[in-house]
């Protein structure tokens, strides 16, 4: 089925707000594989300039998915789960995000396209903190493969 | 180490490659720590089902690798990556087995943009497929 192209433009959140956490940080960071002490040790966070420490450039794909689960869920849009698969993926960081970071995420959808009986959208992220500073875009594409 | 400094990178340096095992573990940690529960990424009956060879990685795995991969070289601060952005040309299965699958990541410095920021064109390859194309990091050096 292809997906419903009256989504086009359609803008989904901000979402609930989302706190960065170290435990998050030390958690995602042991599970990609990041050594870095700047992402587990706040005194070395510190003396490198952050304010705490710092989230691997992609930690922000936990807060841009959940944002655009919420478009990728709506059944109005007609996406078979099951049967995608990631196309693309950016972020674009105006700073990194840190522990103590609460930020919410506004989803776009820029696009949806049919290849035969494959279908493709992408959408666009903004994350930034309740405060209103800009942390992070996030543009991805996600691809569902006809059955 | 020393460290990398903008002054002194040219533009088509090799970052030598390196290689990262995907075990099911991986992903099973991965799926934990991201959320992302998809059922292709742990489900070997449901994966075959939608007509996948295998439990596929997922994608975000990969990609936080390139991360791991232009962090280390960016003096191992993942603070320096300002931009990644890939795509994800071949999927990359993960067999049930001791060895799993194996992701080589390679670049080459594509440009100075000024400001401290260098341009890292990434490439990552699993067995003979290329499973990162048209991919790049942008960094901040000293």
């Amino acid at each position: 089925m292809a997906l419903n192209p009256d989504y086009i433009g359609r803008v989904y959140g901000p979402g609930a707000p989302y706190e960065v956490s170290r435990v998050k940080i030390a958690e995602f960071a042991d599970a990609i594989g990041d050594v870095s002490p700047l992402c587990r040790d706040r005194e070395a966070a510190i003396k490198a300039g952050y304010p705490d420490v710092i989230a691997p450039p992609t930690l922000a794909i936990i807060i841009s998915m959940a944002s655009t689960k919420v478009i990728q869920d709506d059944p109005g849009l007609g996406l078979d789960y099951s049967m995608v698969v990631h196309g693309e993926q950016q972020f674009t960081h105006g700073r990194p995000l840190h522990a103590g970071d609460v930020v919410v995420a506004t989803s776009t959808v820029d696009s949806i396209r049919a290849l035969g009986a494959t279908s493709m959208m992408t959408t666009t992220t903004d994350i930034s903190t309740v405060d209103g500073e800009h942390v992070c875009t996030a543009r991805s594409v996600i691809v569902e493969r006809g059955k | 180490m020393p460290p990398v400094r903008y002054d002194e990178v040219e533009v088509g340096t090799q970052i030598p490659p390196r290689s990262y095992q995907l075990k099911r573990l991986n992903l099973v940690k991965y799926a934990g720590a991201s959320g992302d529960f998809n059922i292709i990424h742990w489900n070997e009956r449901v994966a075959r089902e939608v007509g996948l060879p295998n439990v596929i990685s997922h994608g975000m795995l990969t990609m936080a690798q390139a991360g791991n991969f232009v962090t280390e070289w960016a003096n191992g601060d993942p603070g320096a990556v300002v931009e990644l952005g890939v795509r994800f040309s071949k999927m990359v299965p993960v067999p049930d087995d001791d060895e799993g699958a194996t992701v080589e990541i390679s670049g080459v410095v594509a440009g100075k943009l000024g400001d401290g920021r260098v341009k890292v064109d990434l490439t990552a390859r699993s067995g003979a497929e290329k499973v990162l194309s048209r991919s790049h990091a942008v960094v901040r050096l000293p």
